[in-house]
């Protein structure tokens, strides 16, 4: 068995920690990523998921010069960012991008702060570049409890939330007339994107931790209009990348240049760019079209999902 | 403060500060804020790339910011907007990070480019950032009547024979063309933040399109002096000055824009929360985001 699969997993890929640390982080961060990111671009609020580990890495970089916990600055500027969105307005759909802006280049102005002074004191950068490029085969093992913590938190958001956050995506006007409180959920749901993009971009960097939360989901909501399979399907996806560019990765050391492995990060990006295009292939459109009922791109979707989230039929959904 | 290499500085800083204006204004009212944020930040793994393959640092700089627009104008055009920016941006950041893993010889440069270094310009750099502007402006002049209607009423515009899809796509390349002339000199985080920061406080200050941009362009130049005034006094990075002083005239238009409302006979007060009739952008459902598209 072991003899057969050699051309696909190196000698000690399942003898080694790191790996082994890698597969199950992975595996975890890919789900809790494919739920939270269908919700992410059904909500068009991809910037916002990218935003926030850049944010994370001011907290990150501000935390060094304080010389606090690292885990400590990612939370607490990714969570003050996440009022500050919230204050600028990110509830106005045509305004989202231009407030996570507005708060993203704040931030970044904080960043080139943080980071020179940083470098006047304590005389390096590579912090700035362990955050922006840190690997996911490099998590030390006090982390992984963290991960699972985050897991624990943002599925039990988003179980309390998920009904309303689903009607009041799709239709804010529907969601306040039937008593949701509309800006509450989307307050409660950037928080839940928050703490979770700040833990993802601290044990896989921000590039993995984006691309897990809206490739896979872009990919499944072409797939499927059910919120449930889209989710599953996400997740799905998610740690099928994620593992298949880890062993990529392990197999890239015997790639050139010789000794030096490939980056994790540049396997898991091209697998998940990769289904987001299959995705869009005709085949999967037709079958697609054939399920659902209106003509404009998500329509469908939108009905069948405002459908399910209310407890009673209803026809206004169409409106 | 005005002599020797700071002189570089000044018009660097002055061309760019007109360039991100003009781009910023129709990033703005576009509500294109992620494709500003990504195509700078992706076109950073060109200048990783071309160290790799031994080619000028703006060569791949130019090459990857164009591959970037293209790739967002075209596959934005079947899928969600956001995502599929999302998804470009992270690819190209990966092949960065393969580039930088391959070539290794390049990380110290990274915190330049991030950051820029502005008052590091030298002479040489100066005539392929203001061709390169020269350009941008042109484009700009050109497409300034069917980009407006287009981005304020795509449905319009479309009547009128602009082709909304065209547009976006000469609305991008000119977006990579800024890129390709400013990440050099002032680095992807203080491009962002003058294409953001000023336009989008001018748009506050005033309904006029016209003069929003003529303000937008005014704006982004005063931020830019008064950030080099400042670092060059304080010795802090420009990056900082120019992110806090986009952030503060944000705030000042909206605290003008919200005076005026309550001075005001339509004055309801409030930035409009969803679902309140007098927002009149709340009730697009979220998939209408997109609007070009």
């Amino acid at each position: 068995m072991s003899h057969f699969l050699s051309p696909v997993f190196e000698a000690g890929f399942f003898e080694s920690d790191a790996v082994r640390t890698a597969v199950i982080v992975g595996a975890v961060v890919a789900l809790v990523a494919g739920a939270l990111g269908v919700f992410t671009v059904m909500r068009g609020q991809s910037f916002a998921a990218e935003a926030f580990g850049d944010i994370g890495t001011t907290g990150g970089s501000g935390a060094f010069l304080a010389g606090v916990g690292l885990l400590g600055g990612f939370l607490a500027f990714c969570v003050l960012a996440a009022g500050a969105m919230e204050l600028v307005g990110i509830q106005r759909v045509r305004g989202r991008d231009l407030a996570t802006g507005i708060v993203l280049s704040a931030a970044l102005g904080l960043a080139a702060l943080f980071l020179y002074l940083d470098s006047t004191i304590h005389n390096t950068t590579g912090a700035t570049i362990t955050v922006l490029f840190g690997s996911i085969f490099t998590i030390p093992d006090s982390t992984v409890p963290l991960v699972a913590a985050l897991a624990v938190v943002v599925i039990a958001i988003l179980l309390v939330i998920h009904r309303p956050l689903l009607l009041s995506t799709i239709s804010s006007e529907i969601a306040t007339a039937r008593g949701v409180p509309v800006r509450l959920v989307g307050a409660a749901y950037l928080l839940a994107l928050a703490v979770a993009v700040a833990l993802c971009a601290l044990s896989i960097g921000s590039i993995l931790s984006t691309a897990l939360l809206i490739g896979p989901a872009a990919a499944a909501l072409r797939l499927t209009n059910r919120p449930g399979r889209a989710i599953l399907a996400a997740g799905l996806l998610g740690v099928t990348s994620v593992w298949l560019g880890i062993v990529l990765a392990y197999d890239s050391y015997d790639w050139p240049p010789y000794g030096n492995g490939w980056p994790v990060s540049f396997f898991v990006v091209t697998i998940v760019f990769a289904i987001y295009l299959l995705s869009g292939l005709p085949g999967w459109r037709e079958r697609r079209r054939a399920n659902r009922s209106g003509d404009g791109s998500a329509d469908g979707t939108a009905d069948r999902w405002a459908n399910g989230a209310a407890d009673a039929p209803m026809g206004r959904a169409r409106g | 403060m005005f002599s020797g290499f700071m002189v570089n500085a000044w018009i660097v800083a002055s061309v760019v500060a007109v360039v991100a204006g003009l781009v910023g204004f129709f990033v703005v009212l576009r509500g294109s804020a992620f494709v500003a944020h990504a195509i700078p930040n992706g076109a950073f793994a060109g200048a990783a790339g071309a160290v790799l393959v031994g080619v000028d640092t703006i060569v791949g700089l130019g090459v990857f910011s164009l591959l970037g627009a293209l790739t967002i104008g075209l596959l934005g055009r079947r899928g969600r907007h956001d995502a599929v920016t999302a998804l470009a941006l992270v690819m190209m950041l990966g092949l960065g990070a393969l580039f930088l893993s391959l070539s290794s010889e390049y990380e110290p440069a990274v915190y330049s480019l991030l950051f820029g270094e502005v008052l590091g310009v030298s002479p040489s750099e100066l005539l392929p950032t203001a061709a390169l502007a020269v350009v941008c402006v042109l484009a700009v002049t050109l497409l300034y009547r069917p980009l407006m209607l287009s981005s304020v009423l795509a449905e319009a515009g479309e009547a009128r024979g602009i082709d909304s899809f065209s547009m976006e796509m000469a609305f991008l390349v000119v977006v990579a063309l800024a890129t390709t002339m400013t990440v050099p000199v002032v680095g992807t985080l203080l491009i962002f933040s003058l294409m953001i920061g000023a336009p989008a406080a001018a748009r506050s200050f005033t309904d006029r399109p016209g003069r929003a941009l003529a303000l937008s362009v005014a704006l982004a130049l005063m931020t830019v002096w008064a950030a080099i005034a400042l670092s060059y006094t304080t010795d802090y990075p420009i990056g900082f000055f120019v992110g806090s002083t986009g952030a503060l005239l944000y705030a000042l238009g909206r605290g003008w824009a919200a005076f005026r409302r309550r001075t005001g006979a339509a004055g309801t007060g409030g930035a409009g929360a969803a679902g309140t009739p007098e927002a009149p952008y709340a009730t697009h459902p979220p998939e209408r985001h997109t609007i070009l598209t």
